[in-house]
């Protein structure tokens, strides 16, 4: 068994940096990569796409990615856990598979696949067992937007990912798999921690969500004396270094920028914080409030301490639904009088939408420059202000109605308030909206199934 | 005072819930960011910005507080139209909000 283990984060989000996990493993020494590759409504297009190409509907950045990786990996022992699978996690191991294979490596890799989240064929049989998958924010049952449904993947948590391991793979490729549970599986793994060992399960959970968002932790996006931290163009991504005892320390490669320090991590563990005493995953409960930092040297914090509870009887499922079409529309003006015109135009242009007998589910006006951001917190703008661009959303259940708002927007050149511009991009696009429907599942009702295939 | 000198923010969103956690740019500063920034005082701050309630969190162990504000993110998600859906940067309209200090804590955190 070893002792210590290096975890490095390799992407914070999909569309994260490309080049991020090749420096991970190219940088130093590592033990493991993860990489996080699914945002909330991410399994909703990945479903679209498999629609249209049943090769299609997993993480396509993986394959370029492995493709370079891969030799490195292989002769390192470098394992990689992600959850590029999406909704075709077999399309995504056989297409790592023809990579082994091309790159000459056939009979010498074992990629491990977890599917078991995709309950989107079993919609029907949970709500008629009563099992009613109320949204977690609204409380309002799913049959209410029960048609519209896209797609619905469970979270599923370490211990898949775990099993896959253990039967010696090491590319492990996921569906809908939480981010912490891809660091947290090579601890449990390499250190044999039990299943109710809830403060060390804690602590690589919290491991975990350090690293999640890649720079995050290392200085991108850090307020605290933001002006002084290093070279940020050359950002190191994180890497937990995990203790058998449950303790870590933070830190990213020698001679890369950023910043690792008791900052930088603080401002990232309150990062999509809820209840701090009960952040929950599959795997365990982990009580942030029992989180001790210390500085362990140069772009090293040291975390230890943490204590955990037994995990709940539940897991959260992602379902995605269609939720009508949005538009946003934007001009900029200019000195003189910038605020002024824009808000004439936004006058002038709400006053043709009524005259057109177009309403909204919602309409919202904001002006960039001004409020933006802060809204009335930023108090009265200058009155000098060289520009401000006029930003105009809405929102509805009728295709047509957003449409025909599209065509409002650039006749306001030519038809309203002078010295504007910024209209390049042509009509704004009318977006179909996916959103986000959480919910909960018993345990009980889900049986993730981990296979071992080989290049 | 101004928040700003006395603590650094990162902020993010789950659904329509805005999250701020604050944290004291020093371990004795603290206490004052507990006394002064309550959730109460966070609501009204956020008025006209936050329509749901707002909640508190203490985090003594980082000197931090967090706090939820709901409802604060248009529908949140994909269904907001606000540039700032995720709410990324109510970090810094948190740090806006002026606080009372006594002259005597301001000099104990060099603060004058």
């Amino acid at each position: 068994m070893k002792e210590k283990i290096r975890i490095a984060a390799g992407q914070g989000f999909w569309g994260d940096l490309p080049d991020a996990p090749v420096r991970q493993v190219e940088g130093g020494p590592i033990d493991y990569l993860m990489l996080d590759y699914l945002a909330e409504v991410t399994m909703s297009i990945m479903q679209k796409q498999k629609a249209r190409d049943p090769n299609a509907g997993y993480a396509r950045d993986y394959i370029p990615l492995m493709k370079r990786i891969l030799p490195a990996c292989v002769q390192r022992n470098i394992k990689v856990t992600a959850n590029a699978g999406g909704v075709n996690v077999r399309g995504c191991a056989n297409a790592l598979i023809d990579v082994a294979r091309e790159l000459g490596f056939a009979g010498r890799v074992r990629i491990g696949i977890v599917t078991g989240d995709d309950i989107m064929p079993r919609l029907d049989e949970f709500l008629s067992r009563g099992i009613e998958l109320r949204n977690m924010d609204t409380d309002e049952p799913l049959s209410t937007v029960r048609d519209s449904i896209q797609s619905a993947n469970v979270y599923l948590g370490a211990a898949p990912i775990v099993e896959a391991l253990n039967h010696g793979a090491q590319f492990v490729i996921t569906g809908r798999a939480t981010d912490t549970g891809l660091t947290l599986a090579p601890m449990i793994h390499e250190f044999g921690w039990a299943a109710n060992d809830w403060n060390r399960l804690a602590a690589g959970t919290i491991a975990g969500h350090i690293i999640e968002c890649g720079a995050q932790a290392s200085g991108g996006n850090c307020q605290y004396e933001w002006r002084n931290i290093p070279n940020l163009a050359d950002v190191g991504f994180p890497i937990a270094e995990a203790s058998a005892d449950g303790t870590f320390v933070i830190t990213k490669h020698e001679g890369t920028g950023g910043r690792v320090n008791i900052p930088s991590i603080k401002e990232q563990l309150v990062y999509e914080m809820g209840d701090p005493h009960e952040y929950i995953t599959p795997d365990c409960v982990a009580d942030f409030t029992t989180i001790r930092l210390q500085d362990d040297g140069r772009d090293r914090v040291r975390v230890y301490a943490i204590e955990g509870r037994p995990a709940t009887e539940f897991l959260k499922v992602s379902i995605s639904y269609s939720a009508g079409f949005k538009a946003v529309g934007t001009l900029v003006y200019a000195w003189p009088d910038a605020y002024e015109k824009a808000q004439a135009a936004d006058k002038i242009l709400r006053a043709r939408l009524e005259r057109l007998g177009l309403s909204f589910e919602y309409m919202l006006t904001e002006f960039v420059g001004v409020n933006a951001t802060h809204g009335p917190l930023a108090g009265a703008p200058r009155a000098d202000l060289p520009e401000v661009q006029l930003r105009v959303g809405v929102r509805g259940q009728d295709r047509s109605a957003i449409e025909r708002f599209t065509k409002e927007i650039a006749p306001l050149i030519l038809t309203g308030p002078p010295a504007v511009t910024g209209f390049a991009g042509g009509r704004p696009k009318v977006e179909e909206i996916v959103a986000y429907w959480p919910a909960l599942i018993p345990k009980t009702e889900i049986s993730p199934v981990v296979e071992v295939l080989e290049a | 005072m101004q928040l700003t000198k006395l603590a650094h923010a990162r902020s993010g969103d789950k659904g329509d819930t805005a999250n701020v956690g604050l944290i004291a740019l020093r371990d004795d500063a603290y206490p004052i960011l507990v006394r002064e920034v309550t959730a109460v005082r966070v609501k009204q701050h956020f008025q006209g910005i936050c329509k749901g309630e707002v909640e508190r969190f203490e985090l003594p162990n980082l000197g931090a507080l967090n706090f939820l504000l709901h409802e604060s993110l248009g529908g949140g998600g994909t269904l907001s139209l606000m540039t700032d859906a995720q709410g990324k940067t109510f970090s810094t309209a948190l740090l806006r909000m002026e606080i009372e200090i006594s002259d005597d804590e301001a000099r104990k955190l060099e603060l004058n």
